[in-house]
């Protein structure tokens, strides 16, 4: 199910089909090995919806929704 | 001698190592004319020294935060007989993206896969021949925390530094591109699922269930409220004593250096100038703010090293962004309420550069330990005498109303002067980890120390001169000090203040510890800053007609005036402006001023 990275539900998998961000952020995902094919996993949500916690490659990421919701994933289609 | 150059992720544990080779034989010094400074050190092995450089953290040589910067270009300049390249055993795949993109650059290196301890607790297994083989360069498995494969790691550097192990000469030139980035991170999970094994976890890790809790939509504010007041309790409880018992130690040296004075013969003047003026306050300056600093600074570092810190930006980050800042100002705003000076430092973890003056240009609105120990005078004289239980509450509420401020202030200027939008705001929750309790109290303790008697020496020995050459010298009948107190009356009232406090708090410019002092020095004429108690001092106030009006006015004020002159040099160095340092003083005096007038015009409508 095709969607973006902020409307993943606390557990849920995903797999990243388009970055969709340029610039500063851009650069910073690439750091943390966060490209296209990518498994990504939604951990926690914040209490006041944002940011969220993800699971990236081992390691624990915070991202602010308004910045997920440019990073479109293909959800539950983890190996 | 042979020059290293430590390079690596945050949180992999990269100082530690840094400290397990060197020991206490380290400095922090410039390099290459920079203003960022480098932790360097030295270690010998087999008859040989070895200078070792500790570089920034960094997750990238691409990415441009200024540490990364003086990372890649300390790297690039190729100055380094060998660079470590530190990388987390327990996610080897993306401390390997860091580390493929520094053998690029320098191919006379090794790799340091570190913390290998956690990495078996988590089961978690790493070929090293293997990743040998891949990487090209000799690998070298440690556990710093234990000291564990240091040898090794002292012996394949040695093999480096010695030609032993035959390195590409010519360091690849790579783009900064999207390309190249993402070649890295292929590469490296590559070689990640070649060399790492990894069985999955039968319970949930520790980092898994305390999260559970740190980051509960409930419970999680619960505990960051209760961590603020446990550390509070412990700074200002604990301080009484040491600080009562450097005061007696000062007290007692002073009255030696007078004996000593009088048996040289030294001018009466001079020696009033020297003993009661410079020694008296730099001396107070140090009793009051060490015990508080050499306290908050340890147990901040503690929760830091744990791991905490990034939780609290976590569970805080929207409402800062709702004021058009950066989450990761909380914990500059925490650091503020040790030392305001220590905070605005401490917002270069903050990327955005718009974010980041933000940051520094509202840290002066959350009170720092200098300020505290007045608010809670100043609060058990009007409001909550007898009642610690009263006067804590009201001193949260102080801080509420300074953490609002703050909120308010960033909104401002993300509305006027810092106008923007909200940058992206990317974050690592690093596990947690058992803090390193012991080099954590030797470190912070030593460098607060240095801190407090430098600016002991700087700042407070002059203004004790000043003041005692105000109440000193005199004009007719009254000294210069009685005099200015009387011109300050007229302004002072407005905001609902005298003027022997308003120049109590001008006079007290350099350290606003010495506010009071300087007010009781005003009050009652007297010409040196004694140790009165705090009952003595509540006694002459009272005396002098205090009221609960003139309380509220004046703990605003403290809360929100212009930061103290260590704080002001600090944000000229961070910012290189005099315009921002000039908006970091006005802003907090602007909020201050406004909330005092209006406070006391309510008071006259009331009375």
């Amino acid at each position: 199910m095709e969607t973006t990275m902020n409307r993943l539900r606390e557990g849920q998998c995903a797999r990243v089909t388009s970055l969709g961000l340029t610039g500063e952020l851009r650069r910073r995902l690439l750091d943390f090995g966060l490209i296209e094919g990518t498994e990504v996993r939604c951990l926690r949500i914040s209490p006041a919806g944002s940011p969220m916690l993800y699971r990236v490659r081992g390691t624990l990421l915070a991202l602010r929704t308004a910045d997920s919701g440019r990073i479109r994933v293909e959800a539950d289609k983890c190996v | 001698m042979c020059l290293i150059a430590l390079a690596g992720n945050p949180n992999v544990g990269k100082s530690t190592l840094f400290n397990a080779l060197t020991g206490l034989d380290q400095h922090t010094g410039n390099w290459c004319g920079k203003t960022v400074e480098l932790a360097q050190g030295r270690y010998q092995y087999k008859g040989k020294e070895y200078q070792i450089v500790d570089l920034p953290g960094a997750y990238s040589l691409v990415s441009r935060s200024p540490e990364e910067k003086v990372a890649e270009e300390f790297l690039r300049e190729g100055g380094a007989d060998c660079t470590v390249v530190v990388c987390d055993a327990t996610c080897l795949e993306r401390s390997l993206i860091l580390a493929l993109q520094v053998l690029a650059l320098q191919p006379r290196a090794v790799v340091c896969v570190n913390l290998m301890d956690e990495a078996r607790r988590a089961n978690i297994t790493v070929d090293v021949c293997r990743l040998e083989r891949e990487l090209g360069v000799p690998v070298a498995a440690t556990s710093a925390d234990y000291g564990e494969g240091l040898e090794t790691l002292e012996e394949k550097v040695r093999e480096i530094c010695d030609g032993f192990v035959p390195a590409a000469e010519s360091a690849e030139i790579w783009e900064a591109s999207d390309e190249a980035a993402r070649r890295f991170v292929l590469r490296a999970q590559e070689i990640a699922e070649k060399c790492v094994t990894m069985e999955k976890p039968s319970a949930p890790t520790l980092t898994e269930r305390l999260d559970a809790v740190f980051l509960h939509r409930f419970w999680g504010y619960v505990v960051l409220l209760l961590l603020l007041l446990v550390v509070f309790w412990l700074t200002i409880e604990g301080a009484n004593y040491p600080s009562q018992g450097l005061q007696w130690c000062f007290d007692r040296l002073g009255e030696l250096l007078h004996k000593g004075a009088a048996y040289l013969h030294v001018p009466q003047k001079l020696r009033g100038a020297l003993l009661d003026g410079v020694y008296a306050t730099a001396a107070r300056v140090v009793a009051v703010m060490l015990p508080p600093m050499a306290i908050f600074f340890p147990l901040f570092t503690l929760l830091e090293d744990f791991g905490y810190l990034p939780r609290a930006a976590f569970l805080l980050d929207e409402r800062f962004r709702r004021s058009g800042a950066c989450g990761k100002q909380c914990l500059t705003l925490c650091m503020g309420l040790g030392c305001n000076a220590a905070g605005v430092t401490g917002c270069r973890i903050i990327d955005s550069p718009r974010e980041r003056l933000i940051a520094v240009l509202t840290n002066a609105f959350v009170p720092c330990n200098g300020r505290f120990p007045a608010l809670i005078f100043l609060l058990s004289l009007s409001f909550s005498a007898g009642s610690s239980l009263l006067g804590a509450g009201l001193l949260t509420l102080c801080l509420l109303l300074s953490v609002f401020m703050t909120l308010a202030a960033s909104k401002l200027l993300s509305k006027t002067a810092l106008k923007g939008e909200p940058s992206s705001f990317v974050m690592e929750l690093p596990p947690y980890r058992r803090p390193r309790v012991g080099q954590v109290l030797v470190r912070s303790l030593r460098d607060r120390t240095v801190f407090v008697l430098g600016r002991a020496v700087a700042v407070a020995a002059p203004a004790g001169l000043v003041i005692w050459l105000l109440a000193n010298l005199s004009v007719g009948e009254t000294t210069l000090l009685q005099w200015l107190a009387s011109a300050f009356n007229a302004p002072a009232q407005v905001i609902g203040l005298n003027g022997a406090i308003l120049l109590a708090f001008l006079l007290g410019s350099p350290a606003n510890e010495l506010v009071l002092p300087i007010l009781i020095i005003i009050l009652t004429a007297g010409t040196s800053l004694g140790g009165e108690t705090s009952a003595q001092m509540a006694e002459l106030l009272m005396e002098h007609g205090w009221t609960w009006q003139l309380t509220v006015c004046t703990i605003v004020f403290f809360l929100f005036h212009w930061p103290c002159t260590t704080t002001l040099l600090t944000i000229h160095k961070e910012t290189h402006s005099a315009k921002w340092t000039a908006l970091a003083a006005l802003l907090p005096t602007a909020f201050g001023v406004a909330i005092c007038a209006l406070l006391s015009m309510l008071f006259r409508m009331i009375t």
